[in-house]
């Protein structure tokens, strides 16, 4: 883990920013390259200009982006279960595997009952979580549970591992009386005060430039927590995404900007998204320490983030995880992904580089896991969410007069008016609304 | 990209999950208003059924096949559009002139602004207008005052920006906005909302060709639910012209998109319950916005219900009933009413209680005659 942490400064900085000496003379600060050459750097005609930290040349060349090799994949687990490299091995407690083995097919049970309820006409909307499952819960594992998380929407998984319990998922898909968005957001857009899980918003990339204010703020609170930032490839093309990463890397901030690339934004394949090496290869350019994980496999996920992690509270900067993953669902229930991309594609990921199969193999090859375990724990975890759903359906929604509380700390006079005015309306002609699937009117 | 039929079945499919009909143990919910299609205008030629993603679709064919300079662009527009108005158009034209942009609304915005400036027709698609708001800033400090500040050197004129609008059922928050009013208040821009297909088109091809840059927002619940005979054909409706849909006498009723349907079954109910005959107006351009249509009608009746989705404190109703009592102050009969969204966000679960329904509206009408 150490090494990593180590690989991850090389990536970002070129190893100079920790070991160099800055120094003041005439008002500019001049840098040097390592210690090592430091006598011989002092001498040489080099680039006085604010900040610069190179040579001279003296042929015109262009950096080539085409002629670098990519950013490589950090990995620990091959597909058939094995750690690759000891050294890598994050030696958790079978407890805590099993927790991850749980959690992630618990998510993937929950997604397809929910997926088929919206199918059903039962719930408005839902987005699957197929596929990315790794990189969830290896990233939630690797965090203090104080650890403040701004997501996206597809991190369900993150959620899960903190303890929002299936009851919560399903009230907040309903936006019955129990939900903790009372009822006012779409389907998916889950939150929890307790869990440090901030609410998640739909318009794309808002939470980043929040998720670097938030980090600072925890710096200056001194309370050793960071702050994580999940954000989809094509979220990542933002303008938001920019001022989040450069301020965070400005001001010292540390945050985890986690992406979870996953080959789409909705239709749109990321060669239409990006031509670099992915979202990795700006970190280099916001001088952010990076590192790119094979999402698929949790060990390398969560060794990532915990070094990440590290990094953010010793070094008081941000860095930047790309986790490579693949989104098996359609984006959406609004969505179908047939359109544009193939069946052979998508079965590929789904058989050959799963995440949940590749823990299962670990698991298997430690013989903590048997086709009985499994078979035990899918009819279990399925009643568990069966259960939950059905109390969910069953729970009226909220007072339709709630939707006029916390558009501020205290309802003004005006709006006060529209909420008699809508209570009156509504009661007056109660058989054109659907009164009695809902709380009663206070 | 080929579209097999089988994808387009899919994209039905797809479209028909948006608009479904809420079953078991929740409500039954259908759309909120009933449709009557506008009859197309001989002269406009031949025509053919098509819903109102069709007639987009048909409006920005027309307009490909005989503009060398028009292209498309937005998310997830070269495989036909989450919404389907694009589809087939980067077969027909390539990946040059129809073609996916990177997620970032105020680059697309932008980057139509500079097609425009350097000559080519630009139209633009923002996926939703809740998120237009990243382009904001393009929109009201660029595109609307690029011709004024350059002291008409440049324009950007040849850019157009389309984005469904308002509620579509469920969509909550961020998937419901009517953001009218905002661009609104940006002189230099014009705004225009279409009710139907024939409309869609006609007024979608005036924007693309008129030499100022226009926001054209789509209700998105008339995607798959407003179905007519639109003409094949090329031609164009007039911006900044109301249309006056139903003649009447004792009061104006005025709405843009999907709340013109709405009110159109208020009218029937108010002759029908009150013996109240209604003159029935569509705004379909909201800036620079047909004063002499609204004025005349509020003249007549002295009595108006202005009604839109979008929250009532500084919605665009209460430019218009501004306007409206200082041009028509002697001759109105009653304080002008506003049946509008609450001054809330767009709610999820408890939709059917913010909207502006045909009910709240009914209730304003009997206020304005009985006043
Ligand atoms: C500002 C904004 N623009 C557009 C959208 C519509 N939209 C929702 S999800 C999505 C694609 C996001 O892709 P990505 O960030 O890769 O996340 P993924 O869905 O792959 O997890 C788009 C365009 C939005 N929600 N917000
Ligand atoms: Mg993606």
């Amino acid at each position: 883990m150490y090494c990593l942490a180590r690989a991850l400064n090389l990536i970002a900085t070129n190893g100079t920013r920790f070991n160099v000496q800055k120094v003041a003379a005439c008002g500019i600060h001049h840098t040097f390259a390592q210690q090592g050459s430091q006598s011989t750097a002092r001498y040489e005609d080099k680039p006085e200009f604010p900040g610069s930290r190179s040579r001279y040349v003296h042929k015109l060349e262009f950096l080539d982006p085409d002629s670098q090799e990519g950013i490589p994949v950090y990995r620990v687990l091959n597909r058939e279960g094995t750690i690759i490299d000891e050294s890598q091995d994050p030696k958790l407690s079978r407890a805590i595997v099993e927790k991850m083995y749980h959690d992630m097919t618990l998510l993937n049970t929950m997604d397809r009952v929910l997926y088929e309820s919206q199918r059903q006409g039962r719930i408005s909307f839902y987005m699957t979580n197929y596929g990315e499952e790794g990189t969830h819960v290896g990233s939630a594992a690797a965090l203090d549970s104080k650890d403040l998380i701004f997501g996206q929407y597809r991190e369900a998984g993150v959620l899960m591992w903190r303890g929002y319990t299936l009851d919560q998922f399903m009230n907040q898909c309903y936006g019955n009386q129990n939900d903790l968005g009372k009822g006012r957001q779409m389907p998916v857009h889950y939150g929890s005060r307790d869990l440090n899980f901030v609410t998640i918003s739909s318009p794309l990339a808002t939470q980043m430039p929040q998720a670097s204010g938030a980090a600072y703020a925890l710096k200056l609170q001194q309370k050793g927590l960071v702050a994580i930032c999940f954000f989809g490839e094509g979220a990542a093309s933002e303008g938001d995404a920019h001022a989040a990463l450069n301020f965070a890397a400005v001001l010292d901030c540390p945050i985890i900007f986690f992406c979870r690339n996953n080959g789409y934004a909705i239709s749109t394949p990321t060669k239409d998204q990006y031509r670099g090496d992915g979202i990795a290869a700006r970190g280099r350019g916001y001088g952010i320490p990076t590192v790119r994980v094979d999402g698929n496999d949790v060990f390398a996920v969560y060794n990532a983030t915990k070094a990440a992690r590290d990094i953010c509270l010793t070094q008081n900067r941000p860095v930047l995880i790309e986790a490579m993953t693949y989104r098996i669902g359609h984006h959406s229930t609004s969505d179908d992904s047939s359109a544009y991309r193939s069946v052979d594609e998508v079965s590929y990921w789904d058989q050959q580089d799963n995440p949940i199969t590749r823990l299962r193999h670990f698991m298997v090859l430690q013989k903590w896991w048997n086709d009985d375990a499994e078979q035990n724990w899918k009819m279990e975890s399925r009643k568990m969410v069966m259960k939950a759903f059905a109390e969910a359906e069953g729970r009226k929604k909220p007072s339709p007069d709630s939707m006029f509380h916390d558009v501020y700390t205290d309802m003004h006079p005006s709006l006060k008016e529209q909420m008699q005015a809508m209570k009156k309306h509504v009661t007056e002609h109660k058989e054109h609304y659907p009164l009695e699937q809902y709380d009663k009117m206070t | 990209m080929a579209l097999p039929s089988k994808t387009l079945s899919a994209a039905c499919r797809q479209f028909s999950l948006l608009c479904r009909r809420f079953v078991g143990t929740t409500a039954v919910r259908s759309v909120h208003f009933s449709y009557v299609p506008d009859t197309p205008d001989p002269k406009h030629g031949s025509t053919t059924r098509m819903n109102l993603f069709q007639s987009i679709t048909s409006a920005l064919d027309v307009c490909l096949g005989k503009d060398p300079t028009a292209v498309i662009f937005g998310e997830d527009v070269a495989f036909g559009g989450v919404f389907r108005c694009t589809v087939g158009l980067r077969d027909k034209y390539g990946e040059a002139r129809v073609f996916n942009s990177p997620l970032s609304e105020q680059g697309i915005v932008a980057f139509g602004i500079g097609m425009a400036i350097a000559g080519s027709t630009a139209i633009a698609e923002i996926q939703f207008a809740d998120y237009i708001f990243p382009a904001f800033d393009q929109l009201r400090n660029e595109a609307a005052m690029f011709r004024y500040r350059t002291g008409n050197q440049f324009d950007c004129g040849r850019l157009t920006v389309r984005a469904p609008c308002m509620a579509v059922g469920h969509g909550a928050l961020y998937h419901s906005q009517s953001v009218e009013a905002f661009f609104g208040h940006c002189p230099g821009l014009k705004v225009v909302i279409p009710r139907g297909p024939i409309q869609a088109k006609g007024l979608l091809l005036s924007c693309i060709r008129d030499e100022n840059p226009c926001i054209f927002f789509e209700p998105k619940i008339l995607y798959r639910a407003a179905i007519e005979e639109v003409p094949t054909g090329d031609y164009e409706l007039p911006l900044s012209k109301a249309s006056v849909l139903l003649e009447g006498s004792d009061v104006t009723l005025i709405g843009w998109g999907t709340q013109v349907h709405v009110l159109r079954e208020v009218a029937a109910m108010a002759q029908d319950k009150l013996n109240v005959s209604c003159e029935l107006i569509d705004l379909c351009t909201i800036l620079p916005w047909d004063k002499d249509t609204v004025l005349a009608s509020a003249a007549k009746t002295g009595r108006v219900l202005i009604s839109h989705e979008a929250p009532v404190t500084m919605g665009f109703g209460a430019e218009l009933a501004a306007t409206i009592q200082s041009e028509c102050f002697l001759n109105l009969e009653a304080p002008i009413e506003r049946v509008c969204g609450y001054d809330t966000p767009f709610p999820h679960v408890f939709e059917p209680f913010y909207m502006p329904d045909k009910w709240r509206c009914l209730e304003a009408v009997k206020r304005l005659v009985n006043f």
